[in-house]
């Protein structure tokens, strides 16, 4: 019976080091360091993220009728809701180093359970948020200076194709070349098509020498973002890609109660017609934001930017104990 | 019929597209963190013997190809098909040109084969990695030669030509890389 980790020696080294670099860099910031619950009686409505789910036996802690005699937990897809309750409850900036976990999530930037970053700067939008990640990526992955792109400009240079105001027969035109076949040609969904000629065309040339900082996401794309002053057809969201990885995920954070309950009303709808179980909409956290402060915050993954130090191909190798393994 | 979806997708694994038997060669899950998921896979057409590359949306499906592996004994030609044996059960199963395709060179009497059958139909024929076979025609060479650069074009009892050392002669038996088509080493009797 194999019992071995899967990662060598050095990269439990190497890990340590990464996370004292990061507390070092918070510190010297003040930025708090906190803890939320890994487990919550509420859940993404995302479509595209798959919790786990458990069940608390124990007293009866919800006033929600008991299912199979418990009340359903399900494990935190990212600690985003909790620290903005935080936020809003008047924490000032928050940084914290989590487990977070996706279903249905595997490959070789994939493991269902994965450490995150997050931190959330109190009076930040989200171009200064990417100006202070910019100093904790060169800091950490001894890279040259980010660059930064908007997303519109990423599809014009990679693709030739305006994203913001292309139909969808336009974009599969211009992905065309690319010989995707039914994928690309079936698809009715905008958002889709966009993700995936985004994965295919634009993320393995972005990024390359340097973290690129792609920035203005569409709108519907906007998740919890705030939806851009001057044009409305983006959102203020980012993302970091270095090295065909996707490595971190950011936005300037929307604080209207009504709008994020809308987002989750609309997910949830769109949950049914695709036949996914809808999800129970953390209505805590919509209550909070109505006191957030103004902030931006960001996720970042943490194997993938070990991955990207150590210069590793697969997230297993820089893992103790990847999910096949535990 | 039996389906697949993405989660089963793995190297090795059979399925039909565009009514041909396929199989995985590799597999990338691809995910942006908010966004779609989606399966990056190239495989092999095992009829044409075409990698293709291929994207799939996750959770898609495809069909179970009803392909079987046999390692089989080859037995001989007889003009038109292939003969091969189950050396436990004596079964003979005939592979057409088709399914054999330019391996036919390499077919050695009682060598174990790969027979890759499709609705019990062979499609394809692997022979061993490495096979050995008698030197029937090449150049004298000199003597004092190494197995380095440079060598002769040396043609075997089945019709296959590879580059051989010089001191090989005529009536040697070498043995040979089946699949890189490479002389390997001389076999001494």
């Amino acid at each position: 019976m194999n019992w071995l980790p899967n990662a060598a020696l050095a990269q439990l080294n190497a890990r340590a080091l990464m996370l004292k670099k990061i507390r070092n860099f918070f510190a010297e910031r003040d930025v708090l360091e906190v803890e939320t619950p890994t487990l919550s009686q509420s859940a993404v409505t995302d479509v595209h993220l798959h919790c786990f789910k458990t069940s608390f036996v124990g007293r009866n802690i919800s006033d929600k009728p008991l299912i199979d005699g418990g009340v359903p937990l399900y494990l935190q897809t990212s600690p985003e809701f909790h620290m903005k309750r935080l936020l809003a409850a008047g924490s000032g900036c928050i940084y914290q180093v989590s487990k977070v976990f996706r279903n249905e999530e595997s490959g070789r930037f994939h493991n269902p359970e994965f450490s995150l970053l997050e931190w959330y700067r109190v009076g930040f939008d989200h171009h200064k948020l990417m100006d202070e990640m910019q100093s904790l990526l060169t800091l950490i992955l001894e890279c040259g200076t980010p660059t930064r792109c908007t997303y519109q400009e990423a599809f014009i240079t990679h693709l030739n194709v305006d994203p913001l105001t292309a139909g969808i027969e336009a974009l599969k035109l211009a992905g065309a070349h690319l010989q995707l076949g039914e994928v690309l040609d079936n698809e009715t969904d905008k958002d889709t098509i966009l993700q995936l000629l985004f994965c295919i065309a634009i993320e393995s040339k972005i990024g390359q020498t340097a973290p690129c900082f792609v920035y203005d996401f569409p709108a519907s794309q906007a998740a919890l973002a705030r939806i851009n002053q001057d044009d409305p057809r983006v959102a203020d969201r980012f993302e970091v890609y270095y090295k065909g990885v996707e490595l971190a995920n950011g936005f300037h954070e929307l604080n209207n109660s009504q709008e994020q309950l809308q987002r989750f009303q609309a997910d949830n709808l769109l949950r049914k017609t695709m036949g996914l179980a809808e999800m129970p909409i953390d209505h805590r956290f919509v209550a909070c934001l109505d006191h957030l402060p103004n902030c931006a915050g960001v996720a970042l993954g943490l194997d993938r930017l070990l991955m990207l130090c150590s210069e590793q191909a697969h997230i297993n190798d820089v893992l103790s104990f990847n999910i096949e393994n535990a | 019929m039996a389906t697949y979806s993405t989660s089963d997708f793995k190297g090795g694994l059979k399925f039909m597209l565009d009514n041909e038997p396929c199989v995985i060669m590799e597999n990338e899950y691809v995910k942006p963190g908010k966004g779609q998921a989606f399966s990056r896979v190239k495989y092999r057409k095992l009829i044409s013997g075409k990698v293709v590359d291929k994207t799939f949306k996750s959770n898609e499906t495809v069909e179970a190809a009803d392909v079987m592996d046999f390692d089989l004994a080859y037995l001989y030609n007889d003009g038109e098909f292939f003969h091969f044996m189950n050396n436990d059960t004596f079964e003979q199963i005939a592979a057409d040109a088709n399914a054999v395709g330019d391996m036919d060179k390499w077919l050695v009497e009682q060598d174990i084969c790969t027979i890759t059958t499709w609705n019990d139909n062979p499609i394809a024929v692997m022979p061993p990695n490495f096979v050995e076979l008698e030197v029937t025609e090449t150049d004298p060479g000199l003597k004092g030669d190494t197995a380095g650069t440079g060598g002769k074009p040396a043609t075997l009892s089945t019709g296959a030509t590879v580059r051989v050392p010089l001191f090989i002669q005529i009536g040697e038996v070498i043995k040979v890389d089946t699949r890189t088509g490479e002389y390997v080493g001389r076999i001494k009797k």
